[in-house]
């Protein structure tokens, strides 16, 4: 089974720890990410303005290859599975923009490709049973806090993925990957998005309040789906440390790696050292690595 | 046969004719068998009626067609008119004429005035065709059925009883006194509700005209106005009420303790029960889903100590056929489910509850004999959110109408709180205060200036379980600020909703229902408990959500009706 | 801290222009706060959103400029997923941002010498991408 893949900006650099791991275990569990050949960066924000059509020429344009080449698109970033999947829709149903859309972009897209979040081709394409008796390394019930953000799931009527106030998909993939989920409150509030580079003093309130609701519910890591997310809530822990010393940090993995680490990766390729607050000593600590 | 009467109303009620009558009779004068008359006032006139009434008595008219923006409202009076001076109504007929109107720009009379004659014309035609039938005398009943059970239905019961007619009280509950018994006090009084039910419902138990069908289900229905054949299912009780004395040694020695519908969450019940001590009728049932013989074979202690051996594990559903002349809809309402509210926990949060759950746990009756106490811990809750429009007034999400009756008990919860735990904090949250009753906004003033609760203007976002708490994100729009309060107990006011099944009900009874399941009234303003089909009437939260005293109105009001429509059928039994 | 009503400000040119980027009609929202009660960063805005639609209806153009509101929104949708009225604040936000990024003078809201070095060394592109689109022009 093959999917056409959507890198986007950040996966095959900063966040090459949420690539590599995805595609490795792509391969163990029987399909394959395809690097869509010509691609662009999808713009990271889905122009809320209605009259703002430029804004939705590179998701237009990823979509209209993805039809070229044929196939369902995927993406391992949040960030990315929502600007295209509501470009998407939008040029589906809306004909006036698509028009303009495609007289721009000099071809000819109807909004017909299939986008899926990975997340959504592990529990509808493989299959979360399947998952389970893929695990080769048992995580002995690891407690893990799932950081949905707000990407995923809303405006639900548009990103179809999970109930947006109680979602459970992300806690159903830990626990097929032998890990205990831990539910906290603050797993659908914004991590603070970019305002970690336009008011960073509040995306670190926001990281503040997000962790030390996952620490309090008995969380031993946290895991995204996001490269922003993970930014928020790991590299700025520096921060959010200098304004709560009292904040005892918590390592933040992305689901990749906690897949792969699940499914026997050799733990070099699941680059835990990428991540800024380093989850080898809890990990270790845990004789999982 | 003669000519048929056209009477031309152009109604200017509104300031402007609707249609140009002259079109009409320039082309209806071509006709022989038609007589045209303009009348260029409204008809539904003193001097208009005195008019149409001349018309047909000096013209010598046995068929009248008179064009009319409001025959529902304008029709009855102008045919009793014409039957006053004995013509025969079976041959005339006042017509709608705003369909022909809907298609028309304002002020082209003569389109309007086109698309009127063709409607007249037709109707012409049709009433040409009409031929005597024969007279028949048909049987009326003078009995009545009141489906519903709740303080309207008895209040309906009570008049009609007291009129000398005979009432079949129909209920789905194994006894009478509907939502009103899960109240624990009512305002603005904060009278003791179950004081002011219970002496009801004995009158309605012991009232020699009325007689109780509870427990049952309306299984199908027939037949027209007077002559109303009704099937009712009773459900199985496994208990015989023959034998019963209601001594409720079953209910005491019952090992099972089951989550009960009565209780609303908070409380447990038993697998055979009675609704309250003062239940009437006062014998119990057996809930087959929760029974321990039921599920699992075991148990049958109530069998054993029933000292009449009344317990009959096989009994099963009966069926009776009552006919009657009326019916009168009082089936009541239910809560939207706060499971479906995502937001607020889907009602996985223990110590969220609903305003109804909040009566049970304050009623000296009820689970927790009056004491306000927390669900999960049973400890005394000290900051008490209470939250209004949950459901109601979202037409993004829920439902878009106002519940009505939410701001009068909130405040009332508050108040009630308050009283029996004086170094609590209170907190509503709410959108706009509703009062507008008898003594209401003087109710919410007082527990203002008296109890301290504090009114908190604006939505609750999202509550959620933090550890032993429940946290409540909301603002307070007129400080502007965003309000965070770590409450020990939440009580939702979620919307009013239609008894579940009134949809189906409705549909046996060819009755109307609108888009969210309440009953349809007649007109808005004018008909409110008539349902449009003749004999069938509506009272209480089954037409809309309303409080107490206008439901008891409402019942009074349908009873009326009954006697009205019963009252013109002297010579009948 | 009057301020004079007239047919001529309620509704004004400033906030036409704020429904017409947005698409949304300020009119409909009945002032319930859900969406301030319910925003992750509410707690640093000087006005909450919902004030920040009421004093554009009165056409209070200046107070809404001046605020820091629209420029603090993550754009996370949390305010338009709980709407009663099924009002897009979001885009409401976006609109009034957009309202001081297309006039003729550059008004941005960030400047990327403004961001110390060993920050850009750190931050992911994604960030910075999201974060000019919706600051600069």
């Amino acid at each position: 089974m093959e999917y056409l893949y959507f890198p986007g900006c950040t996966l095959y650099t900063k966040a090459k720890n949420l690539d590599e791991a995805g595609r490795e275990c792509a391969k163990v569990l029987g399909f394959e990410l395809r690097e869509l050949s010509n691609w662009t960066c999808c713009g990271a924000t889905f122009p809320l303005a209605k009259d703002n059509i430029m804004a939705l020429a590179p998701p237009a344009r990823i979509l209209a290859r993805a039809k070229e080449e044929g196939g369902t698109l995927t993406t391992l970033c949040s960030v990315c599975f929502n600007v295209i999947k509501r470009a998407n829709r939008l040029i589906r149903e809306d004909s006036e923009k698509r028009e303009k859309i495609n007289t721009f972009i000099e071809m000819d897209y109807q909004g017909d490709v299939r986008v899926l979040h990975y997340l959504e081709i592990l529990k509808r394409d493989v299959g979360f049973e399947t998952l389970k008796a893929a695990v080769k390394r048992d995580l002995g019930g690891l407690k893990v806090a799932p950081f949905y953000g707000c990407m995923l799931l809303r405006p639900s009527e548009e990103m179809e993925f999970d109930d947006k106030e109680a979602p459970t998909i992300f806690e159903d993939f830990l626990k097929a990957i032998t890990c205990e989920p831990v539910d906290f409150p603050y797993k659908i509030e914004c991590c603070g998005a970019f305002q970690s580079v336009g008011a960073p003093e509040v995306a670190t309130e926001c990281a503040y309040s997000i962790l030390s609701s996952a620490v309090r519910n008995g969380a031993e890591a946290v895991t995204t789906t996001c490269p922003l997310c993970q930014f928020n809530i790991d590299s700025m822990q520096k921060e959010v440390h200098e304004k709560h010393n009292d904040f005892p940090g918590i390592p933040i993995l992305y689901f990749t790696q906690l897949l792969g680490l699940a499914l026997g990766l050799p733990v070099e390729k699941l680059d835990f050292g990428r991540n800024d607050v380093d989850p080898r000593p809890l990990l270790k600590g845990k004789e999982l690595i | 046969m003669g000519r048929v009467g056209v009477v031309l109303c152009s109604c200017d009620l509104e300031g402007a004719p609707l249609f140009d009558p002259d079109v009409l009779t320039e082309k209806l004068k071509r006709r022989n068998d038609v007589l045209p008359l303009v009348y260029r006032s409204p008809a539904c006139s003193e001097s208009g009626v005195e008019a149409i009434r001349a018309f047909v008595e000096e013209s010598d008219l046995d068929r009248i067609v008179v064009t009319c923006s409001r025959p529902e409202l304008f029709g009855p009076t102008c045919m009793k008119v014409l039957r006053q001076s004995g013509h025969n109504t079976a041959f005339s007929e006042v017509i709608d004429i705003r369909p022909a109107l809907a298609s028309v720009e304002k002020g082209g009379l003569k389109e309007a005035a086109e698309h009127v004659l063709d409607l007249v014309e037709r109707k012409i035609d049709e009433i040409r065709g009409r031929v005597p039938s024969r007279k028949e005398k048909i049987p009326f009943t003078k009995r009545v059925m009141v489906i519903g059970a709740g303080i309207t239905g008895i209040t309906a019961s009570i008049d009609l009883g007291n009129a000398g007619y005979e009432v079949l009280l129909v209920d789905r509950l194994p006894s009478i006194g509907g939502r009103m018994l899960q109240l624990s006090e009512t305002f603005p009084t904060l009278d003791c509700a179950q004081c002011t039910l219970t002496p009801k419902t004995v009158e309605t138990g012991q009232h020699p005209q009325i007689r109780l069908i509870t427990y049952s289900e309306i299984e199908s229905v027939s037949g027209e106005v007077g002559n109303i054949l009704v099937k009712i299912r009773r459900k199985a009780a496994y208990v015989d009420w023959e034998k019963c004395t209601g001594c409720g040694l079953c209910q005491e020695k019952c090992p099972s303790k089951v989550p009960s519908e009565f209780e609303r969450g908070v409380g447990l019940g038993k697998a055979i029960y009675t609704l309250s001590p003062q239940a009437v009728p006062n014998k119990p049932v057996i809930n087959r889903e929760v029974c321990r013989f039921f599920t699992k074979g075991k148990c049958r202690v109530c069998e054993k100590v029933c000292p009449v051996g009344a317990i009959d594990y096989e009994q099963e559903d009966t069926f009776i056929e009552e006919r009657v002349g009326a019916i009168i809809v009082a089936t009541g309402f239910d809560l939207y489910p706060k499971e479906e509210i995502g937001e607020y926990g889907y009602g996985d949060v223990p110590d969220v509850i609903d305003g109804l759950a909040f009566e049970r746990l304050n009623s000296a009756s009820g689970p927790t004999a009056g004491e306000i106490r927390r669900p999960s811990d049973g400890h005394i809750p000290k900051e008490m959110v209470f939250i209004q429009c949950v459901a109601s007034r979202d037409p993004e999400r829920y439902m878009p109408y106002c519940s009505r009756a939410c701001c009068m008990y909130t405040a009332k919860h508050a108040r009630l709180y308050k009283h029996k735990v004086h170094d609590g904090r209170a907190y509503i949250f709410y959108m706009d205060i509703r009062s507008m009753g008898k003594g209401y906004e003087e109710f919410i003033q007082q527990g203002v200036e008296e109890e301290g609760i504090l009114y908190l203007r604006g939505r609750v976002s999202r509550l959620f379980r933090d550890n032993d708490h429940v946290v409540v994100w909301g603002v307070d729009t007129l400080t502007g600020k965003k309000v965070e309060i770590a409450a020990d107990m939440v009580v939702l006011a979620t919307a009013m909703i239609p008894s579940r099944g009134v949809k189906e009900l409705a549909e046996k009874l060819g009755i109307k229902t609108d888009e969210y399941g309440f009953l349809t009234e007649a007109h808005w303003k004018l008909y409110p408990v008539e349902s449009g089909v003749e004999g069938i009437y509506l009272a209480g939260c089954a037409q809309g959500p309303k409080d107490i005293a206008d439901t008891v109105a409402q019942g009074n009001a349908a009873a009326s009706k009954v006697q009205a429509l019963f009252a013109q059928y002297r010579n009948s039994s | 801290m009057k301020i004079e009503i007239s047919r001529q400000k309620v509704h004004n040119e400033f906030a036409q222009k704020v429904e017409e980027i947005s698409g949304q009609n300020l009119f409909a929202c009945y002032q319930c706060g859900n969406c301030t009660a319910g925003c992750p960063v509410s707690f640093a805005m000087d006005l909450g959103p919902h004030q920040v639609i009421r004093f554009s209806l009165l056409g209070l153009e200046k107070e809404v400029l001046e605020s820091n509101t629209f420029w603090i929104c993550a754009s996370c949708l949390q305010c338009t997923s709980r709407c009663p009225k099924g009002l897009d604040i979001a885009r409401i936000m976006e609109a009034i941002r957009l309202v001081i990024l297309r006039k003729k003078e550059r008004l941005d809201r960030l400047e990327i010498r403004e961001l110390p070095g060993e920050f850009l060394d750190r931050v992911p592109q994604i960030a910075l991408i999201s974060g000019f689109r919706k600051f600069s022009s």
